[in-house]
């Protein structure tokens, strides 16, 4: 029977055909029936969310004109090479300047100056917030949350008058600076350096910490499975930004996938036809860097949201 | 030579509250005070405030003839051991030992022989290299005590330590940290609520309630002659008797019955009487003191507690186990030498 609950819990699966008693494999039948199902709901959502994927990436693999007349591919055509070679290696876009592999390289500066400056910035925000007090100090933190409610759409304008005035428009600067202030990174940390037990910050006091020294080794890497979690949300959020490159860029230097896809159904016409191909191509390329960082961090990932280290 | 003077200590807090009103303690070289008293009597703050946790509102203290109000606690030359451990769960118990010393600028050798000394000492060190989480309870205490002892300080502070374990970890530990005190001759101060941990730790008691001192004294001058009905009530298990009385030419008059008193005195009182002191005798016997009317008996192995009432009020009587189970009515007898008065008003001893 354990080893029924065990199979059941997903644990290294031991057949429960090896239960003794008949009961025991009364209840072990059930138990794989209800497997079954669990399995085939399973399988269902697997089908749902990896099946567009799947088909875009076959698809990629046929040639335009293929994929113009007949539409999404299920299997696999034979223009693999030829397509991701174009996709990431070839001079493309207005000035012919910009390749996949750079606008990759971009959206991946775009993503961890992203991550990473929000994860210091807010870090260093909640630390002031909940070990410091000063004049205001909840007041401030309720301004910073207050920002959650104007998303970046709501104050685009006002943002490029501002990056426009520090003449950093087409610069990495302009692209990530103004973005990594972080009312969610600053309300998570804040959330977690709350929950950390007050005595550790006495006998850090006690064993000579200064307010550097506890942030540095104490706060930092109790933080560590809130930095993953952050990190990896930040990162995935930075590498999808669309309309914030759109306005702060117009050099095509600064090209990042995203607006890659969209600018080869735009521009790269082949002959009359877009280049479906490409654009799935690419498509499947801008998603291999935030899934490897979200397999990667996973573990710290649900770690961080479920449960603190303390 | 005196370690610690505490001297008119007074914590006030930012929304008015008096925490600590006004309480002077010395604490000698060598010795192990506990303060002890109820949740909220000041005591933990008292502690916090000789750590530099809390910061001093009025009055002085002095740390090995230095005054220290103003300075921080690490450069306070104390150790503190929590009552949560507050172990950095991060980092293995050799660098919990370490890094206050660290922090210090030890050098490294020396670093590694006082820890590697101290692991010895508590017998930890074969734990050098796990993390707090992989401790059993009693285990990260050794942890949080090694952590002091390599401070090497002038005083030791324990909050409620022994708080987090179970009663039977809890014994045993209680008997090492006294060993250890004793051995290292460094002046401690114990917080606690529990007063079997005070009886058994101090070489003398503060007793604390309300933010002012009780008494303070000798476990025995403690228990022995309690200054006030509060101190009578609290130090000891069972507690004190208290019984409401008349007292007048010189004899304490409990319903009919006139028992001499200890002091002189007149008008009502208090009358304390410990549950071991208060002997019985059959009920049919004339010349005996108060009658006790017996309600619930419990059996405790070595003793028997005697619940039942005296003039109308609760009282608790102690007898060995080897005597008879007494019958529903009997008859107190009582030494005049065990008796305890009260002012029945102030609750001070008379």
């Amino acid at each position: 029977m354990s080893q029924d609950q065990i199979a059941v819990t997903g644990k290294p699966a031991v057949p429960a055909a090896t239960s003794a008693s008949a009961a025991s494999a009364g209840f072990g039948a059930f138990v794989r029936r209800n497997q079954i199902v669990e399995h085939i709901v399973l399988l269902l959502g697997v089908l749902l969310m990896m099946g567009p994927i799947a088909v875009a990436f076959t698809t990629s693999t046929h040639d335009p004109v293929t994929i113009h007349s007949e539409g999404m591919q299920l299997g696999f055509g034979n223009n693999f090479l030829p397509t991701y070679e174009a996709v990431i290696f070839e001079q493309t876009g207005f000035t012919k300047q910009v390749t996949g592999w750079g606008m990759s390289l971009n959206s991946l500066i775009l993503g961890l100056g992203f991550a990473i400056g929000k994860i210091i910035v807010s870090m260093l925000a909640a630390y002031a917030i909940v070990y410091f007090r000063f004049p205001l100090g909840t007041l401030c933190f309720w301004i910073i949350f207050s920002t959650l409610l104007l998303p970046l759409e709501v104050r685009i304008l006002p943002s490029y008058e501002v990056v426009q005035g520090l003449g950093l428009l087409n610069s990495y600067t302009g692209l990530i600076l103004p973005l990594i202030a972080s009312a969610t990174g600053t309300f998570f940390f804040r959330q977690f350096f709350k929950s950390v037990p007050n005595e550790l910050l006495e006998a850090a006091r006690i064993d000579g910490a200064g307010p550097f020294r506890f942030f540095w080794d104490i706060l930092v890497p109790l933080s560590r499975t809130m930095i993953a979690a952050i990190f990896i949300i930040m990162f995935v959020v930075g590498w999808n930004q669309y309309l914030w490159p759109i306005l702060m860029t117009t050099d095509e230097s600064f090209y990042t996938v995203v607006r890659g896809i969209r600018q080869i159904l735009q521009v790269w016409i082949g002959a009359d036809i877009p280049a479906y191909n490409e654009a799935l191509g690419l498509a499947i390329i801008a998603m291999i860097p935030p899934v490897l960082i979200v397999i990667i961090f996973q573990r710290m990932f649900i770690k961080g949201l479920v449960e603190s280290e303390k | 030579m005196t370690t610690l003077e505490i001297k008119q200590a007074v914590k006030r807090y930012p929304n008015g509250a008096l925490a600590v009103k006004g309480v002077d303690v010395t604490v000698e070289e060598g010795e192990l005070v506990v303060f002890v008293g109820p949740s909220g009597c000041g005591k933990s703050t008292l502690l916090r405030m000789v750590a530099g946790l809390e910061s001093v509102t009025e009055g002085e203290i002095v740390l090995d003839g230095r005054l220290v109000n103003d300075i921080e606690p690490a450069h306070r030359n104390i150790a503190m051991v929590f009552q949560n451990y507050a172990l950095y769960p991060h980092m293995t118990v050799y660098k919990n030992l370490a890094y206050g010393l660290k922090n210090r600028g030890t050098p490294k050798a020396e670093i590694d022989t006082k820890v590697r000394e101290a692991a010895k000492l508590l017998q930890i060190g074969d734990y050098l290299e796990r993390k707090p989480s992989q401790l059993s309870g009693g285990q990260r205490q050794r942890v949080a005590m090694g952590r002091a002892i390599v401070r090497d300080p002038a005083i030791f502070l324990f909050d409620e330590p022994l708080s987090n374990l179970d009663a039977k970890l809890r014994n045993q530990m209680r008997l090492e940290i006294k060993r250890l005190q004793r051995r290292l001759e460094t002046a401690a101060i114990y917080v606690t609520h529990d007063q079997v941990e005070a009886m058994t730790l101090a070489d003398r008691i503060v007793v604390l309630n309300n933010g002012e001192i009780e008494q303070i004294g000798t476990p025995a001058e403690v228990y022995g002659a309690p200054a006030s009905t509060f101190v009578a009530s609290f130090i000891g298990a069972p507690p004190m008797n208290l019984l409401e009385a008349q007292t007048g030419d010189g004899a304490i008059v409990i319903g009919d019955t006139h028992i001499q008193a200890p002091v002189r005195a007149n008008g009502p009182v208090t009358l304390g009487i410990r549950p071991e002191r208060a002997h019985l005798a059959d009920g049919s016997g004339a010349a005996a003191g108060p009658p006790m009317q017996v309600d619930t008996v419990e059996e405790l192995g070595a003793v028997r507690l005697i619940h039942g009432s005296v003039g109308g009020q609760h009282f608790t009587a102690n007898q060995s186990a080897d005597e008879p189970i007494p019958g529903d009515h009997v008859r107190l007898r009582l030494q005049p030498d065990d008796l305890h008065l009260f002012d029945h008003d102030t609750g001070r001893r008379l």
